[in-house]
């Protein structure tokens, strides 16, 4: 399905974010659950849901509330496991940084890990997109994730049984995410950046405040960098986009 | 129990500190150029960060308390495999799940 007008970007938007639907619907309501488990109300539980969606940090938060660890202590963690928001933010700018301001803030409030790579990916394999196609695609592929997080985390509260160990749902993101690495080695240079970069996240595993995924996210992109440079220099035009 | 001002703080807190990370860029720098070198390390944002997010959760879930688990790095094998043969996402994704559940139900 060819993009030709923004309203064709955004069905394809939400076409291609579709399949994180399986995986929304079970981490919003775990997040649901554990929150009232705490003992969080519903409405505190929702609110912390919509006012923050970051499912990585909202639970790290949870945790460390509940270990009566200091606030501001809470507070630089879980902004920590967030800093990779931050270079999802620039590595967007080239392709969104001409859409009006309403527009990026609406991105940047809900820019989740999902809707930043089906963006990217989308912007990398079809570069004649117009800035207003881009934004279109990016308020698709969050469509089907954005709500499903509040709702979910709304039934998971209210319902706010406990889920059995055995149901594995720690594993609904790693699934998720690995599924959505596969199809971005494209080059050379995008294999060495994520060998380095998960050889390092495994060394640096234990580096305080969740900094060891900054360091390892900052290995493979330095790596990704020089590989193509060198390629670019054995090999003029082998890696343009 | 959770104190509720500490609660509240956090909430209020990591929602703006959230909104300027995923902010700082596209509001700040908007359409002004940025220099080559910035952008071809951009260019590999992705693909670095999100395999550097799931390694040590496939080797060390959380799940299993950290503990070396069988079915969940074989539903990483899976679905990373299905994934690059298929390109598909919900073909790697089901495939993954099936592998996990699978291997969890016969594994006891």
């Amino acid at each position: 399905m060819p993009i030709t007008t923004t309203k064709s970007a955004y069905r394809k938007g939400v076409v291609d974010a579709s399949p994180f639907v399986l995986v929304i619907i079970p981490f919003a309501s775990l997040f649901g659950l554990l929150a009232t488990e705490a003992g969080l109300n519903v409405f505190e539980t929702l609110t912390f849901s919509i006012v923050v969606i970051a499912g990585a940090a909202q639970f790290t938060a949870l945790q460390l509330l509940g270990d009566d660890v200091p606030t501001a202590i809470v507070l630089a963690s879980a902004l920590a496991v967030n800093l990779r928001m931050a270079m999802y933010s620039a590595s967007l700018t080239p392709w969104i940084g001409g859409a009006p301001v309403w527009q990026r803030a609406l991105a940047a409030y809900m820019t989740v890990d999902q809707s930043y790579v089906a963006a990217i990916t989308q912007y990398e394999r079809d570069p004649q997109m117009t800035v207003p196609q881009r934004m279109a695609y990016f308020f698709g592929t969050v469509t089907p994730v954005v709500p499903l997080w509040y709702i979910f985390t709304l039934v998971g509260a209210l319902v706010g049984a406990s889920v059995p160990d055995s149901w594995a749902l720690d594993f609904a993101i790693p699934i998720t995410f690995l599924a959505m690495i596969a199809p971005m080695f494209r080059t050379a240079a995008h294999v060495a950046a994520a060998l380095v970069a998960v050889i390092v996240s495994l060394i640096a595993v234990d580096v305080p405040y969740a900094l060891g995924l900054i360091i390892a996210g900052v290995a493979g992109m330095i790596t990704g960098a020089q590989v193509e440079a060198w390629m670019e220099r054995i090999k003029p035009g082998s890696t343009a986009r | 129990m959770i104190d509720k001002t500490s609660l509240w703080i956090v909430i209020i807190g990591l929602g703006i500190g959230s909104f300027f990370l995923r902010f700082v860029f596209t509001g700040l720098v908007g359409e002004r150029e940025m220099p080559p070198w910035l952008l071809r390390h951009l260019r590999y944002t992705a693909v670095a960060i999100l395999p550097a997010l799931v390694a040590p959760q496939v080797l060390w879930p959380s799940g299993t308390d950290g503990q070396f688990d069988l079915p969940r790095i074989s539903a990483a094998v899976v679905t990373l495999s299905v994934g690059l043969v298929t390109k598909n996402v919900l073909a790697a994704i089901l495939s993954g799940a099936a592998t996990l559940y699978g291997m969890l139900y016969f594994l006891g």
